[in-house]
C-alpha cells in the first residue's frame, strides 16, 4: 500500500535535460524509482540517461504509460507545466520549482478542478515511500521504512522529523511535502486524509508552520473523524514576528489565527500530540506508540 | 515588495483608478513648489504633506499635516522631512523621512457630506481565490473594526473563471449605501482597482480611506500597494521602484548575497539550511533560554563563500552573542559544509562570539572530525538535541 506514489509507478520527469532534472532524476533512479523518462519541448525523439525524452507530457503518457510526472521546470513556466500534466491524464503532479507568482497559481488551482490529478507543492521537496519511490529531492537514506506517515511543508525539517524517527526505531510509509507556498495543490487536510486511510501507516508526524489555516483545518477534521491514528504536531515559527515573510511566501504571520501559539492550541484541543521542541518529535512518537503518557 | 503611497498612485491612476493628487517633494522648497502647483491646477485652499515611509498609522506619529497656505507648508514640509517618524507600524526608533507627497484637499465642502469607506484586495489562501474586502468604516484601523463591528466588514470573493463581474461592483456600491453619482463612481472604482490588482501582480492593495467626495466623487485617498516578489521579473518598471532607503541595510546586503535573512531582536545568530527549519531552529533557541537574533536560510549551496558572507551579515549584528549553525545535509554533504564552515572563518581571522556547529545527514559524522580536526573554537554535534544543550551551555557561561 503506502500513498501517492509507490514502485509500480511510471514516473516522468518535466524538465528532464536541465541541471535540476538531470541531478534528481538521476538521484531518483538510484533510489530505484521507475523513471520512464522525461519531458523537454524540442528534444523528443532523443534519450536522456537512457531513457526516452519526449516533446509533450501526452506523448509520455501514450508512449510510456506515465502517471506520476516531477516538474523542475522553471518559476515563469511551470505553471504551464502542471496544466500540461494535468490536461494529459497525470495522476500525481508534483511540482518542486519555487517561486511561482501567486497569479500563475490561482490559475492552475481553478484549471485542475475537477480533472483527475492530485497536485503536491509548489515549492515543496516531493513525496517518497520509503523502500519504493522517490518522487523529490529529498535524501533517500534518512527514510527507513516502517509504519509512520509524514507531512510537512519544508524540506529539511522533513528529514529532520524522518531522521529521529528512525533514530527512535521507527520509519516512514510515506512522507509528503505539501509545500510552504500561499497556494499549494494538496492542503494538510487532504494528505492527512490520505494516511488516515492508508492501512499501512500507523501514525502520523504533521509538520506546520505559521501563516494560513491549514493545519486548525486539518486538525479539526482528524477530531472529526474521531482521531483513528495518532498524530503528533509541530508548528515551526513560535518565535517569528507579525508581518515578516519567514523564508517561504506562505509564512507570514497575519491575523490572530496565524501564529504558531494558536495554530498549537487548536492541535491540542483536537487531540493531536503537540511538541514544543522540534528536537522532541522522534522520541514523542516512540512514547505514543508504546501507549505511554506524552 | 513594498512601494510608497506616491508610486502606488501613480500605478493605480494609470488604470483609471481616481486618486487625490499630488506632487511629491525631497525638500521644503520643493514643497512650496509643489503645494503652489497642486492649488492652482486642483484650486483647493491648502495641501495635505504626507511623509513617504513604508508604514502605516502615519497621521498618528505626526506624518501627514494639513497646510492652509505656502508658508505653513513649508513649516510643515520642514518640520517633517528628515524627520524620525515613529508610527504604531514602525519600530521604536521609528523611519526616517526622506520624501513627501503635498496632495490636494479633498475633504472641501460641497452639496453632500464626505464619507470614508475601507476597501482592499488580498488572496484568500483557503479558497485560493482573490477577494474585496470593504467597510463603511473607513479611515480608521481596520482591525479595530473587525473587532468591534465585524457586520460592517464585507468580503466579495472572485471567480477566476470569469473574473470581477459588474453586479459584484453593483453589490460592493450597494452595502456601501451609495446612489446616484456616487454610486456609478464606485462602481467604476472597484472595477479598475481590480483590474490594477491583477494586472501588476499584486499581493495587497490597501486603500484606506476610500473617500467619497462633497460632489460625490470616489477616489483612493491612501494607497498601500504591496507587490508579489514571484512576479517581479515582469514587472521591471515597478521593481525600479524599490527604495533601498526604505529597508535596513543588512537586509539589502542580505537580499544582493541571495540570502534569505531577518533580522530580530535576540542574542543568538542562527544559519540554517531550508525555510521550516530555520524557524524551528529558532524556536529550539527561544526554549534553550536565548533569543533568536535573525532568520536566515542559506539555501541549497551552503559552500565557503556563502557560509562566510552569511557569518559577516550575522555579525554586523552588535547584539549577537553566539551563533547556531544547523544543516541537515541531505544531497549537500555535510563535509563540504563543515570545510565551508572551516574556510570562511579562515578568511575571516576572528569570529569574536562561540559558534556552535550541528551538521546533520549525509556524511554527518566527517563532518564533524573535520570540525574537531581544524583546531578552530567550535562547539560541534549532530543531534538537534545535543545543539540546543550546547546553546544553553554557552548563553550560561
Amino acid at each position: 500500500m503506502s500513498v501517492l506514489v509507490n514502485k509500480n509507478s511510471k514516473v516522468i520527469v518535466q524538465g528532464f535535460t536541465g541541471g535540476e532534472g538531470t541531478f534528481h532524476a538521476q538521484q531518483m533512479i538510484e533510489y530505484g524509482t521507475n523513471v520512464v523518462g522525461g519531458v523537454t519541448p524540442g528534444k523528443g525523439g532523443t534519450t536522456h540517461l537512457d531513457r526516452p525524452v519526449f516533446n509533450t507530457v501526452a506523448d509520455a503518457v501514450a508512449k510510456a504509460g506515465a502517471d506520476v510526472s516531477i516538474i523542475f521546470v522553471p518559476a515563469a513556466f511551470a505553471a504551464d507545466a502542471i496544466m500540461e500534466a494535468a490536461e494529459a491524464g497525470i495522476k500525481v503532479i508534483v511540482c518542486i520549482t519555487e517561486g511561482i507568482p501567486v497569479k500563475d497559481m490561482i490559475a492552475v488551482k481553478e484549471y485542475i478542478k475537477g480533472k483527475t490529478c492530485r497536485l503536491i507543492g509548489p515549492n515543496c521537496p516531493g513525496v517518497i515511500t520509503a523502500g519504493e519511490a522517490k518522487v523529490g529531492i529529498m535524501p533517500g537514506f534518512v527514510f527507513k521504512k516502517g509504519k509512520v506517515g509524514i507531512i510537512s511543508k519544508s524540506g529539511t525539517l522533513t528529514y529532520e522529523a524522518a531522521d529521529q524517527i528512525a533514530k527512535a526505531g521507527l520509519g516512514v510509509t510515506t512522507a509528503i511535502g505539501i509545500g510552504g507556498d500561499p497556494i499549494i495543490g494538496t492542503p494538510t487536510k487532504d494528505a492527512v486524509e490520505l494516511l488516515m486511510n492508508d492501512p499501512e501507516t500507523e501514525a502520523i508526524v504533521m509538520i506546520g508552520e505559521i501563516g494560513g489555516s491549514y493545519e486548525a483545518e486539518a486538525a479539526r477534521w482528524i477530531k472529526a473523524n474521531g482521531n483513528k491514528k495518532p498524530v503528533v504536531g509541530f508548528i515551526a515559527g513560535q518565535t517569528a514576528p507579525k508581518g515578516r515573510t519567514m523564508g517561504h511566501a506562505g509564512a507570514i504571520v497575519g491575523g490572530a489565527e496565524d501564529t504558531a501559539q494558536a495554530k498549537m492550541a487548536i492541535m491540542r484541543e483536537c487531540g493531536i500530540h503537540v511538541v514544543d521542541s522540534p528536537a522532541s518529535i522522534g522520541k514523542t512518537m516512540a512514547a505514543v506508540l508504546k501507549g505511554e503518557k506524552v | 515588495m513594498n512601494i510608497h503611497e506616491y508610486q502606488g498612485k501613480s500605478i493605480l491612476k494609470s488604470f483609471g483608478v481616481a486618486v487625490q493628487e499630488g506632487i511629491v517633494a525631497e525638500t521644503p522648497e520643493q514643497a512650496v513648489e509643489a503645494a503652489k502647483k497642486v492649488m492652482e491646477t486642483h484650486k483647493c485652499d491648502g495641501v495635505v504633506i504626507k511623509a513617504q515611509i513604508h508604514a502605516g498609522g502615519r497621521g498618528k506619529g505626526g506624518g501627514v499635516k494639513f497646510a492652509p497656505n505656502l508658508e505653513k507648508a513649508k513649516e510643515v514640509a520642514t518640520n517633517i522631512i528628515g524627520m524620525q517618524l515613529i508610527t504604531p507600524q514602525t519600530s521604536k526608533e521609528g523611519k526616517k523621512v526622506h520624501k513627501v507627497l503635498v496632495a490636494q484637499d479633498v475633504y472641501y465642502p460641497g452639496a453632500s457630506p464626505t464619507k470614508e469607506f475601507y476597501m482592499s484586495i488580498l488572496l484568500n489562501r483557503t479558497t485560493g481565490k482573490n477577494i474585496i474586502m470593504y467597510s463603511t468604516e473607513g479611515g480608521m484601523d481596520i482591525e479595530h473594526v473587525a473587532e468591534t463591528t465585524p457586520h460592517l466588514i464585507w468580503k466579495e470573493e472572485i471567480d477566476p473563471k470569469v473574473g470581477l463581474r459588474d453586479f459584484q461592483c453593483r453589490k460592493v456600491a450597494f452595502n456601501l449605501g451609495l446612489s446616484g453619482n456616487a454610486f456609478k463612481e464606485m462602481t467604476k472604482f472597484v472595477a479598475s482597482l481590480y483590474n490594477a490588482y491583477v494586472s501588476i501582480d499584486a499581493s495587497l492593495f490597501e486603500i484606506n480611506p476610500v473617500l467619497k467626495t462633497s460632489d460625490d466623487k470616489i477616489i483612493a485617498v491612501d494607497a498601500k500597494v504591496t507587490l508579489d516578489d514571484n512576479a517581479l521579473y515582469r514587472h521591471k518598471d515597478i521593481e525600479a521602484m524599490r527604495d533601498e532607503l526604505e529597508e535596513n541595510p543588512i537586509d539589502v546586503e542580505a537580499r544582493k548575497a541571495e540570502l534569505n535573512y531577518v533580522k530580530l531582536d535576540g542574542n543568538v545568530g542562527c544559519m540554517v539550511n531550508g525555510a521550516g527549519l530555520a524557524m524551528a531552529t529558532m524556536d529550539i533557541i527561544k526554549l534553550s533560554g536565548g533569543d533568536p537574533a535573525n532568520f536566515l536560510d542559506v539555501g541549497g549551496t551552503a559552500n565557503a563563500e556563502r557560509v562566510e558572507k552569511a557569518f559577516r551579515i550575522i555579525l554586523k549584528d552588535k547584539n549577537v552573542k553566539a551563533i547556531l549553525v544547523n544543516i541537515f545535509g541531505g544531497i549537500v554533504r555535510c563535509d563540504r559544509v563543515a570545510q565551508g564552515i572551516v574556510d570562511a572563518y579562515k578568511n575571516m581571522g576572528s569570529i569574536p562570539v562561540p559558534i556552535i556547529v550541528r551538521l546533520q545527514g549525509t556524511n554527518a559524522e566527517e563532518a564533524k572530525k573535520l570540525i574537531e580536526a581544524s583546531g578552530l573554537k567550535v562547539y560541534s554535534a549532530i543531534l538537534l538535541q545535543e545543539a540546543a544543550d550546547l546553546v544553553k551551555k554557552v548563553i550560561n557561561n
